[in-house]
């Protein structure tokens, strides 16, 4: 029986294509959609992903999320260094700056200061330079895409001078980091660098990177953080869902994409809703001619759903097959770097597709369920 | 020509086991004041090894008839016993099987599935059975040579004419060796020439000792292909018609001298 409700399906070529088709671009709609949103939402905390060496996030009790910090006065650093379960605790400065060319052209950029000891926060890949040559004098690394925006089309080169808040800075080194939300270039320099191109701010320092101690739990670590220093700490994890749900609850993102993401359903169901129910309407009489010949409705039901599952099979595969292609080509654009179609979204949509293929078979088999064979016999 | 009425059937010619056996059946479709009665008490014998025609004006109740026949539709009271077998009292999933095992149907619009070639369409009752698709594909073949598409099997039905569609949707209905078959118009979608090519078909291929035809139609250039033509208007059975050609078949089998015996 699957032979012939396969046999069925695939033998309508125009009807079995636009089954299929209009799977792959509901999938395609949604996935990409579903991925672009999770690389926008994502970039919005990359930075706090970007930092590994370090645990534990410290900074003041109201902060909202990462681009919003105030500065933290110098004696915190040596009170969350005193908490009971801290291995190590070491200064972290994130501003935004103005980077000023040879040519007298200027971007906006952010500027990551690390601890001038440990250099705990600084890029972990280098594309080109060391990491140690962060330690020479008016020393910055770049990240990539930031190099490709500053001096698009140039060859990497490091060495480059300009002025970073009217201070002279080198170039030496260009790093790989996450794209950030606003897609300003990543700057890194020591914190004692940022002292210097901020020399009117008495206190530098918006955020203390710390480690817990092997084997005590880092929740429990934060806890006694905060009631010795009055600071909020929190893990990794809990910082990056602090700042996507800030920008979730307080940005159209959510919503904007969300209305997208429901039209790519809506869409995709109506259509493959409607062609399926045409095919199956089509082929009622022959439905009622295989009721009357013997065939039962549970065997009917397994010859409707797999023909769905097959629409759907090849639609979800071409749709994701696409979606993978369009983020290979576009990740070669600074703008949309670093936005993959994930697991999750492929998951996410995988069920969304399941849900568009029940209720289209759901229609289908109402009418062929309550179909009487006697039909066959009415001219 | 002979004309029995409808209460007189048991002088009807004897040509083998009773395959149908109908008494009072009533169907009654909607409710209330949308109430239809569509049969009102059809009396009905059906033999095997016999082609019974069964004609009248549209809507007399003839597609019903065959329809409750057929176990496609449930009457609404009397008792009807088709190859032996109680139907009226069947489960619906039992029904099914019968239908299944012993009833083969030929529809005036063939219903033959299009995206299926003519030999897949003939295997569909056998894959349906549960044989595996080389055994159906081989029996389709077979019948489908027999009724003369030997060289058609692999077309689409958009690539037969009328009539050879009706031959695959005949080979269909045989394939799975039924002892009933049921024919709702099989000629009317035809013209005259292969509307006389498939009732020699299905007088050829169908009628066999142990199976019964029964054949809906309302085109009298194929009364004479009959053995009974059983009449009808609202809803009863008004006369049992016995074509001159079966009379003086049987005549001419009672006064052939008997064999002798040593």
């Amino acid at each position: 029986m699957n032979w012939l409700a396969l046999r069925m399906l695939t033998g309508d070529r125009s009807k079995y294509l636009s089954l299929i088709l209009s799977i792959t671009f509901a999938t395609l709609l949604m996935s990409q959609q579903v991925s672009i949103f999770m690389g926008i939402v994502t970039r919005s905390a990359s930075q706090i992903l970007d930092v590994r060496d370090a645990e534990l996030w410290v900074m003041d009790n109201k902060v909202r999320y990462i681009d919003e910090a105030p500065y933290l006065p110098s004696n915190s650093l040596q009170r969350v260094r005193g908490v009971p379960g801290v291995e190590w605790a070491v200064r972290y400065h994130k501003s935004n700056m103005t980077a000023r060319l040879p040519d007298g052209n200027f971007r906006n950029v952010i500027v990551l200061g690390v601890d001038d000891a440990t250099l705990v926060g600084s890029p972990r890949r280098m594309v080109v330079g060391e990491l140690n040559s962060l330690r020479l004098p008016n020393a910055v690394f770049i990240d990539k895409a930031g190099y490709e925006y500053m001096w698009p089309g140039e060859p990497f080169q490091i060495g480059r001078e300009f002025h970073l808040n009217d201070r002279r800075v080198f170039l030496a080194g260009i790093c790989k980091a996450s794209a950030p939300f606003t897609t300003l270039p990543v700057m890194y320099t020591r914190f004692s660098e940022v002292e210097r191109f901020l020399p009117s701010n008495r206190n530098l320092m918006n955020y203390i990177l710390a480690k817990p101690l092997v084997g005590s739990d880092a929740l429990e670590v934060c806890r006694a953080i905060e009631e010795q220093s009055g600071l909020m700490a929190l893990t990794r994890d809990g910082f990056f869902w602090r700042t996507i749900s800030y920008f979730m609850r307080s940005t159209g993102i959510p919503i904007n994409f969300g209305i997208t993401i429901a039209l790519g359903f809506i869409v995709g169901a109506a259509v493959a809703g409607q062609t399926f129910y045409l095919f199956t309407l089509e082929n009622l009489k022959q439905f009622g001619a295989l009721k009357a010949m013997g065939v039962t409705n549970i065997r009917l039901i397994g010859m409707i759903l797999l023909q769905a599952s097959v629409v759907s099979g090849m639609g979800y595969g071409l749709g994701m097959g696409m979606t993978a292609l369009f983020f290979t080509f576009t990740n070669r654009i600074a703008p949309m770097a670093g936005i993959h179609l994930t697991t999750i979204a492929a998951t996410g949509v995988g069920l969304a597709v399941l849900m568009i293929i029940l209720l289209t078979s759901l229609f289908s088999l109402r009418k062929v369920l309550f179909l009487e064979p006697a039909v066959v016999f009415r001219g | 020509m002979n004309v029995l009425t409808s209460e007189s059937k048991s002088h009807a010619p004897s040509a083998g086991e009773m395959a149908v056996y109908c008494r009072q059946i009533v169907k009654e479709f909607g409710a209330g004041d949308t109430k239809t009665l569509a049969l009102r008490g059809v009396n009905l014998d059906v033999l095997s090894g016999q082609m019974t025609l069964l004609v009248g004006q549209s809507g007399c109740g003839k597609t019903t008839l065959i329809s409750i026949i057929a176990g496609l539709l449930n009457a609404t009271s009397g008792s009807l016993e088709v190859l032996g077998e109680n139907i009226i009292a069947m489960t619906g999933s039992q029904l099914v099987r019968f239908r299944q095992k012993n009833i083969g149907f030929v529809f005036q619009q063939y219903n033959l599935l299009p995206t299926l070639t003519a030999v897949e369409n003939a295997a569909v009752p056998l894959i349906i059975a549960g044989q595996s698709r080389r055994e159906a594909f081989e029996a389709a073949k077979r019948i489908l040579a027999s009724v003369g598409l030997a060289n058609r099997m692999h077309l689409l039905p958009n690539q037969l004419s009328g009539g050879q569609q009706q031959r695959v949707a005949i080979a269909r209905a045989l394939v799975h060796e039924p002892r009933l078959l049921v024919c709702d118009e099989p000629t009317a979608a035809l013209d005259a020439h292969s509307g006389q090519t498939v009732m020699e078909l299905l007088r050829r291929v169908a009628l066999q000792a142990d199976r019964a035809v029964i054949v809906v139609t309302h085109d009298n250039r194929v009364f004479n292909f009959g053995d009974r033509i059983i009449h009808m208007d609202d809803g009863v059975v008004t006369q049992v018609e016995i074509p001159d050609r079966v009379s003086q078949e049987a005549n001419q089998m009672s006064h052939k001298p008997a064999a002798s015996h040593h």
